[in-house]
């Protein structure tokens, strides 16, 4: 059953190894992955630890659906206290992974400690070895993977490996496994270094019994044929993720020069289209890969195919890498981002947090608030392509004055670079944006505004806002499973109702995070995709746990919440700049200066966003000050949390 | 003499390696999820971005076959398959080192050898792969997939040949 997979507490400081069964009451509580890593590391963080010392506990962990005959169960959470924010860390990540540490016998493990010198966990078939790293540490992303298959002497073997940015504690180092699945976001890669761990192995051929297979396997098949029917996942099988490029740029939501623009210019060489010609001419017609067990396919293969990388092979570039080395440093040229993308996967760092410091560094540079000097003689410049790939190599090596000072991440860059930098820093709690632009969608606003590890387009964005579905259609999506008949709006430029559907996504999204989903399955970019409902019924056939779609939406309300309380204890407060529920000034002052009609000319007003956070807070039973309500905790069975602190 | 007989054909070019097939495949016979009780295994060289699934060939003249020293293998008449009886089987697993693509395996668990076995006609890989990777077709038509493939790539060389040749 995949309800008996068990939880491993591993102690790198003194290799002390304990297995323990998830008990029942748990799992109805959390069910597993983010949400259950989210109770775990609640209780098991110290108030105020620092994340690179040995009390920071890091947890890794599959959904309580990973390698069920659910679809694409593939996502392995990581979670700690973040080094780059200081709040929640926490990182999703599709790949082959948690299902094999499923079959392994583990569904979370709870990491903590120091290692005397490197290592990596081996899991296998429900023993856990912890084993020298000493000639894997140095090793790139892929590198190192393949050393660990090497070691052990079995192809088979997954890792989530840390690479050369880990190792070098960067402050938004990544983990990663396979070519490109990486777990982005808030330097979950830093913790690893930070802890001498260099990677997590697994490989298993353990029995998961489903509980009732032929149910199963017909709910999956129609499971599926929903998914696939959705023609945003048959342009995301067809182009990736570049396809959300090609309409967003020119709508007028991308990001250009830091903050500059919302529209990259000439970039016909990124659209997805010759992203996807390239693909074809290097690795053929058939060039598309996806994760475990997974119909979309949303990731392209490709071959670098000119330049000082010629010739080297990696998957994607995804949407973010087009932003991060593409729109924000304004060098839309295809090889360039081909490049950053190989680059970033190599040494194992955040796309998106790179992209976005160079671009605000360049920004910095044209402004003169740093020189050539604090460059160390780099041409820092917008569309200067060299430099772009320099930096990313400089950060990842903390080569240089300024790739020392990014490494650290934005918010103690602008300490250390001073003047009024920090009032050009695109972030929200020490997280820099994505490179879209939500100046023209107050909605999307709200939801990076107020997503519990900072600025983030998967924690609780309403992209289906942007279709301008009809009235009727909206309150049947965002009315269940729980009742809803206040305001809502299918103008994307509104603010009314927004605060809603940014709440009932953040409930969405946890549930998928909890189940093990991907979010390509379920309502993000597709609106007549799987939610609560059929999770419900996926959930029964497969592990036999019988839970309404409403229990199920509670659970991710509880979870949600934890990880609110995480943030409070760590010190957010409403409307701190730099640790709040707070955008940078820009998105209020500064209007759109590109794109279309309902977007040029655009900004937040700051009077109706205050209130829609004001909503936000009510709707998630917080009071004004974004504390949770004591009934509120007491309605979500939290009023006792953290229970078992240790 | 009617022909009996479909066939699994594998396009390993069009394979995304989701894996979709292993996870079906086990829970389809033994109701478990279980990549190491699947009758296909996708085979990966992920460095190079090369995925290629493996599966039993149903051969006319079975390695499988003549090895087994109690005549557990035959070939079903109905889906002209090569099956085993495992009444008959006991476990030697000579099947397992006879078999030049590795497509019997041994599940240590239930201490048996187990193969592909069409699942009744409607094999499951086959029903699951969105991008038609396995295909479950007439013998006689086994190659005609290849054949206009390979007609096409001769088409477009002829093409680019004649405007090649218009440019001179």
């Amino acid at each position: 059953m995949p309800l008996d997979r068990k939880i491993a507490y591993i102690d790198l400081t003194t290799g002390d190894i304990q297995t323990k069964p998830i008990p029942l009451d748990i799992r109805k509580k959390f069910l597993g992955g983010r949400g259950l890593d989210a109770y775990l590391l609640y209780n098991h963080t110290e108030k105020g630890c620092d994340p690179l010392s040995p009390k920071n506990t890091l947890m890794v962990s599959g959904g309580i659906l990973t390698a069920t005959c659910a679809s694409a169960t593939a996502r392995t959470h990581i979670m700690a206290k973040s080094p780059l924010t200081g709040l929640l860390g926490s990182a999703n990540m599709g790949g082959f992974f948690a299902p094999e540490l499923a079959w392994a016998g583990f569904h979370h493990l709870v990491i903590k400690g120091k290692s005397k010198h490197p290592v990596y966990i081996y899991i296998h078939n429900g023993e856990i070895e912890i084993r020298d790293a000493r000639e894997v540490w140095g090793k790139t992303v892929t590198e190192a993977q393949w050393a660990i298959r090497e070691d052990l002497g079995d192809q088979e073997v997954k890792s989530v490996v840390c690479g050369p940015a880990g190792e070098n504690l960067v402050r938004f180092a990544n983990v990663m496994t396979g070519i490109k699945n990486s777990g982005g976001r808030s330097g979950m890669g830093c913790v690893f270094g930070s802890k001498n761990l260099k990677a997590v192995a697994a490989r298993g051929t353990m029995d998961i019994k489903i509980a009732r297979p032929k149910e199963a396997l017909e709910y999956n098949k129609r499971f599926i044929d929903q998914i696939v029917s959705a023609k945003v996942n048959q342009t995301q099988g067809a182009l990736g993720t570049p396809f959300i490029w090609g309409a967003t740029n020119s709508w007028g939501g991308i990001r250009t020069r830091n903050f500059q623009y919302n529209q990259c210019e000439y970039a016909d060489d990124i659209e997805p289209e010759r992203i996807d010609e390239i693909c074809e001419e290097t690795m053929g017609k058939y060039h598309m890969t996806g994760c475990f067990g997974c119909q979309v396919h949303c990731r392209s293969q490709y071959k670098i195919p000119s330049g000082p990388y010629a010739g080297q092979y990696d998957e994607g570039p995804e949407y973010t890498s087009q932003g991060a080395f593409g729109g924000e440093t304004d060098t839309p040229r295809a090889v360039t981002v081909l490049t950053g993308n190989h680059l970033v996967d190599k040494f194992g760092m955040d796309n998106l947090e790179t992209g976005s410091l160079i671009s605000w560094a360049m920004e910095l540079y044209e402004l003169g608030i740093i020189t050539s000097k604090e460059t160390d003689g780099l041409d820092l410049r917008f569309g200067n392509d060299e430099a772009v790939l320099e930096m990313i190599d400089r950060i990842c090596h903390r080569k240089g004055w300024l790739g020392d000072a990014l490494a650290d991440g934005g918010i103690a860059a602008s300490e250390k670079i001073g003047k009024n930098s920090f009032d050009y820093l695109i972030q929200v709690k020490g997280m820099s944006n994505l490179h879209s632009d939500e100046r023209a969608t107050p909605g999307l606003a709200l939801n990076i505004a107020t997503g519990s590890r900072g600025s983030d387009h998967l924690r609780s964005r309403p992209a289906i806002d942007l279709y301008h579905l009809p009235e009727e259609v909206l309150r049947k999506i965002y009315g269940n499973p729980v009742a809803y008949d206040g305001p809502l709006s299918s103008e994307h430029t509104e603010y009314i109702g927004k605060p809603w559907q940014v709440f009932w996504q953040e409930n969405c999204y946890m549930g998928v995070d909890c189940l093990g989903i991907c979010k390509y399955h379920t309502t993000f970019l597709g609106a007549t995709l799987p939610n609560f409902e059929d999770w419900s019924k996926v959930l029964y056939y497969n592990t036999g746990l019988e839970m309404t779609p409403e229990e199920i939406w509670d659970v991710a309300e509880r979870c949600n919440m934890i990880e609110r309380l995480f943030n409070l204890r760590e010190g957010l407060t409403r409307d701190d700049l730099k640790k709040g529920d707070m955008l940078n000034h820009r998105y209020f002052d500064e209007p759109c200066r590109r794109g279309a009609i309902d977007v040029v000319g655009k900004k937040i007003d700051k009077k109706k966003f205050i209130q829609m956070i004001d909503e936000l807070y009510e709707h998630k039973g917080l009071d004004n000050n974004g504390i949770p309500k004591p009934e509120t905790l007491k309605k979500l069975g939290l009023k006792n949390e953290p229970s078992h602190l240790v | 003499m009617e022909p009996i007989g479909k066939v699994l054909v594998i396009n390993y070019e069009k394979c995304t390696g989701c894996r979709l097939c292993e996870l079906v495949c086990a829970v389809m016979h033994d109701g478990i999820s279980n990549p190491a009780r699947s009758r296909i295994k996708v085979m990966k060289w992920e460095a190079e971005g090369l995925y290629i699934p493996m599966s039993c060939q149903q051969c006319q003249d079975a390695p499988c076959m003549n090895v087994c020293p109690v005549k557990a293998i035959s070939r079903d008449e109905n889906l002209d398959y090569v099956k085993i009886d495992y009444d008959i089987c006991i476990g030697c697993r000579a099947c397992v080192s006879a078999c030049p693509f590795g497509a019997m395996s041994f599940n240590s668990t239930d201490r048996k050898v187990f193969k592909c076995d069409l699942c009744e006609g409607d094999p499951q890989c086959v029903r699951f792969c969105e991008v038609n990777a396995i295909e479950y077709v007439d013998a006689d038509d086994s190659s005609l997939l290849k054949k206009r493939e390979a007609a096409e790539r001769i088409s477009i060389a002829g093409k680019e040949a004649a405007a090649l040749a218009a440019q001179v």
